[in-house]
């Protein structure tokens, strides 16, 4: 079960909404950073778009996960990129898909490790729901997507990018 | 001891089964009579006379009670390892009759009063007979000559270094001389103190892997020869304790080829174990000499085999836990094998390295002939018998093992060969639970 | 346990493969040194950043039991604990005082009541970390640091994380191990490692009095002379010769060793144009090397440190992480056990 969703239409959505609001908070020099790995493939897309020419930053949240304590570490861990300083930006936060809202969670932390940031806008594809903390996303492609219990819904590319519904245990 | 258990007017006949009788080996057995401390009579005078119990030992191995050369009952002792008791009882539990007491107690038996009052402890608490060694230098030192006239005279069946070497060449040929006044058989563990340093294992594989400390089997070597040399030029009877080395055996072979009065040993764990027992620093497996490799362990068995090998020893050395409850290093020297030989050495019959009889000649007959003794299973000989089950099995552990060590050599599996009763002077022993008597 | 099981993975490896204790590298599959280097780089990027800490182990207490001292080692495990957030505890406990494996033992207890989560050992005994996560807290998570001369699994490590950063990867490679491989736990684990990853030769370079018996059987090539075994090299490692090897008459002088067995500009000059220089340090120049050399361009000497912090943090985590995580499994086990 594939192509459910239309990408470009979702990106075309997130532009949009980023392009907005980036007017109204009068922001004019915004860096990308992406969460591994589909808010990288992101980033990347999203930054041409907005003709952002600072390159975007990659996180890998491995380290700053609430559930080491039960699952360990995560063994296919890479390092972080952010290749500005971020102290004082404006920072767009891009990720694939939102649920309970601890991945953003782990990822704030994380940026602000390297720094103070002046502003953190997030922004991300799809929207599940079901969250856990009080995490809302500034910008979405989609929102509320509801799915069946057995379903997941996944990111793939990075070319080209398209979004895939699995039946889970596939 | 229940009061039953001695088999004085009554009589005890043992019927069916095998017997091993030395030098004619595996016979079957029409009856054995044990009356007043003897063995009355064998065969059908045996079967036909009338006695208080009778035991059915079909199935079964009769065997005189083993003979170890080489034990340690740790008393005289602190008393936190074992002592006379519980080792003796141990040692009727592994099917032995008699064991020989290494002198390194605390203090070690290098006087008569050490040796009396062991022999004092074994006559009210001691289930086996005990025959004392004696330290061949004052505290095993090495430096000094000990009181052999004195220790004999006290009841030293021999006199030896226990487990520690001998640094000084010219003291070592002095013992020799001095034992050889009086008659004295010396049991040495063939070390070269400066060869073998700090070393606790082998020097092979698993020292060079794991960073262990090594002690070369030059270490043995070079010590068999030169105590081969000194006892040929003494004239001394020498036993050469516990050897671990392919290259030792083929000296002693030459040597007695040339005459040379010598005798040896190796422990049960020798035969059944090589270096590798190390891999996980199990410190179960530090015993001295070290276990060495394959083609040692396949020469010591084959020494045992061809009779160049005169007995297999237990090197019983139980220890308190803390003293194995360490790094491997800190950890004291030994296992707790007692109760373990038969059966590690049924395993080897099973496997086709030894036969039976060999394995019960050199638990018997073999070291019986060290100390100048016979053992036979004929009528008026010593009833001291081992009845034991081939083909039975028991689990080493906690509950099981009467040592007050419990570092046996295998515990996390069931053995062969459990060992039914053991009498010594017709008195048990050792009787199994569950053996109807 | 078996006894004769040559590999410590029973006690090493959780039962789905990670780790839980790191004691030795015999027994680690390439895949998993892998993922050690590759954690490590991230953790090398966590270094470089204002705050240079990650919460992995918040809450969590590391003990440094340092049994045998040494003041660099236990400094790069007391920060990588730090950067991973952990409360830290450093026990300078000298042999002397506990050479009884009782006391040992007891002290070990007494720590682990006071709910340590991992013990970093230092021990001047082969096995005492073995020994310590068989037989005493096996619920704690055990790093060796360093045992006799048996491992030095976090050093060997790293060592490999900085052949990694200069050489891009191990195929192919001849590296040489120079000097006192006989009381070298490092040597071990290195000779372990660059087989695991792939190295093509690993040789050793030493008077036969500082060699193990049958050092081949590690998975290394002999060599007495450093000209020959100098050549074609693309990674020359020196060992730290102590003082007191000349008592034991295992070598005359160390003026005569660093003649023949120092590595100086014109040796040097006989490997590959490449060819890096590593030392585990600490450095006894005029003994193993030559100041030009250790300070040289050749020399990834410094390298090394700051690459130790990374490995250390990579270890720790994933041990702990695999200790937590069967930690949990047990809990869940009883639940279910109850239920």
């Amino acid at each position: 079960m594939t192509a459910l969703l239309d990408i470009d239409q979702l990106l075309d959505t997130l532009e949009s909404g980023l392009r907005q609001i980036l007017q109204a908070r009068g922001v004019d020099d915004p860096v990308l950073i992406g969460i591994r790995t589909g808010g990288v493939w992101l980033a990347d897309v999203l930054g041409k778009r907005l003709g952002i020419a600072q390159p975007f930053g990659e996180l890998d949240i491995s380290f700053y996960r609430d559930d080491f304590s039960r699952i360990g570490l995560n063994p296919r861990v890479m390092p972080s990129s952010l290749p500005f300083d971020t102290e004082g930006r404006d920072i767009i936060l891009i990720d694939d898909v939102i649920m309970s809202g601890r991945t953003i969670r782990a990822a704030m932390n994380e940026i602000f490790d390297y720094g103070r940031p002046a502003s953190i806008i997030l922004a991300t594809l799809i929207d599940m729901g079901a969250r856990e903390l009080p995490i809302q996303p500034d910008v979405v492609g989609r929102a509320l997507l509801t799915l069946e219990a057995h379903q997941r819904v996944k990111l793939r590319g990075p070319e080209p990018l398209r979004i895939e519904v699995q039946e889970s245990g596939q | 001891m229940t009061a039953s258990a001695n088999w004085n007017e009554g009589g005890l006949k043992l019927t069916g089964g095998q017997l091993f009788e030395p030098g004619k080996g595996l016979i079957s057995n029409p009856g054995l009579l044990v009356r007043n401390g003897r063995i009355e009579a064998v065969g059908e005078q045996a079967q036909a006379a009338e006695s208080a119990a009778t035991l059915d030992a079909a199935g079964q191995v009769i065997a005189p009670g083993f003979i170890d050369l080489c034990c340690n009952l740790r008393e005289p002792g602190n008393g936190q390892k074992g002592n006379i008791a519980s080792e003796t009882r141990a040692a009727a539990h592994g099917g032995f009759a008699t064991v020989c007491a290494s002198p390194e107690t605390s203090p070690v038996n290098d006087s008569g009063a050490v040796t009396n009052l062991i022999l004092d402890s074994v006559a009210s608490r001691g289930v086996v007979r005990v025959l004392p060694i004696g330290a061949i230098t004052r505290g095993l030192d090495g430096d000094m000559l000990s009181d052999m006239a004195g220790l004999k005279a006290a009841g030293c069946v021999a006199v030896g270094n226990g487990s520690r070497g001998v640094r000084n060449a010219r003291i070592l040929r002095r013992c020799m001389a001095y034992a050889q006044t009086f008659g004295l058989t010396v049991m040495f563990s063939p070390e070269n103190t400066a060869l073998a340093a700090d070393g606790y294992a082998h020097d092979g594989q698993v020292t060079t892997r794991l960073g262990l400390l090594g002690i070369p089997e030059v270490a043995e070597t070079a010590a068999v020869m030169e105590m081969l040399l000194l006892a040929e030029e003494t004239g001394v009877r020498l036993h050469l304790s516990q050897l671990s080395c392919a290259r030792s055996v083929e000296m002693l072979a030459q040597a007695r080829d040339r005459g040379v009065k010598v005798t040896a040993d190796v422990a049960m764990h020798q035969l059944a174990f090589t270096e590798s027992a190390l891999a996980g620093f199990d410190s179960r497996f530090h015993v001295r000499p070290p276990l060495r490799g394959e083609a040692d362990r396949q020469a010591l068995v084959a020494g045992v085999r061809d009779g160049v090998i005169d007995a297999i020893v237990s090197q019983h050395q139980p220890h308190d836990s803390a003293a194995k409850q360490a790094p491997l290093p800190a950890t004291e020297p030994g296992l707790s094998s007692i109760e373990s030989v038969l059966s590690l050495g049924l395993e080897l019959v099973q496997n086709h390295e030894l036969e039976l009889p060999d394995l019960l000649r050199a638990l018997t007959a073999g070291p019986a002939a060290v100390l100048g003794r016979e053992v036979a299973l004929t009528a008026g000989a010593a009833a001291d018998l081992c009845l034991f089950d081939p083909d039975g099995h028991w689990q080493p552990s906690a509950a099981t093992l009467l040592s007050a060590g419990r570092h046996a050599p295998v515990l996390e599996r069931a053995l062969p060969g459990e060992v039914k009763l053991t009498l010594v002077a017709g008195r048990t022993a050792w009787q199994a639970p569950g053996t109807p008597l | 346990m078996t006894a004769n099981d040559p590999s410590p993975n029973h006690l090493q490896l959780t039962r789905d493969g990670q780790l839980r204790h790191f004691l030795t590298l015999d027994g680690l599959g390439q895949p998993l040194l892998t993922d050690i280097l590759d954690t490590a780089d991230s953790f090398i990027e966590v270094g470089e950043r204002s705050i240079k800490k990650v919460p992995l182990l918040r809450g969590r207490t590391v003990v440094n039991l340092f049994f045998e001292s040494s003041t660099r080692t236990r400094s790069t495990f007391e920060l990588a604990a730090k950067r991973l957030s952990a409360d830290v505890l450093n026990l300078d406990i000298s042999t002397s005082a506990t050479s009884k494996g009782e006391s040992l033992s007891d002290t070990l207890l007494n720590l682990e009541a006071m709910a340590s989560d991992m013990f970093v050992v230092r021990h001047s005994q082969s096995g005492a970390p073995h020994f310590i996560a068989e037989s005493v807290t096996p619920g704690v998570a055990i790093i060796n640091a360093g045992d006799g001369r048996h491992a030095h699994p976090t050093q060997a490590m790293l060592d490999m994380l900085t052949i990694r950063q200069h050489k891009g990867r191990f195929e192919g490679l001849k590296v040489a191990i120079v000097g006192d491989v006989l009381h070298s736990r490092v040597a071990r684990s290195q000779i372990r490692a660059l087989n695991v990853l792939g190295a093509e030769e690993v040789r050793v370079i030493a008077p036969g009095t500082l060699l193990p018996r049958d050092v081949e059987d590690l998975g290394c090539t002999v060599e007495y002379d450093m000209a020959r075994g100098m050549k074609d090299l693309d990674v020359v490692i020196m060992l730290r010769l102590q003082k007191e090897r000349m008592e034991g008459a295992l070598l005359p002088s160390e003026r005569e060793f660093y003649r023949l067995y120092g590595l100086n500009q014109e040796k040097l000059g006989l490997a590959k144009p490449d060819c890096i220089v590593m030392h585990p340090g600490p450095i006894n120049r005029g003994v193993e090397i030559e100041s030009a050399v250790a300070d040289g361009p050749q020399s990834v000497i410094l390298n090394q440190v700051t690459n130790g912090i990374a490995i250390r943090m990579a270890v720790m985590s994933m041990a702990m992480g695999g200790q937590m995580a069967e930690r949990q499994q047990r809990q869940q086990e009883q639940q279910e056990g109850r239920a």
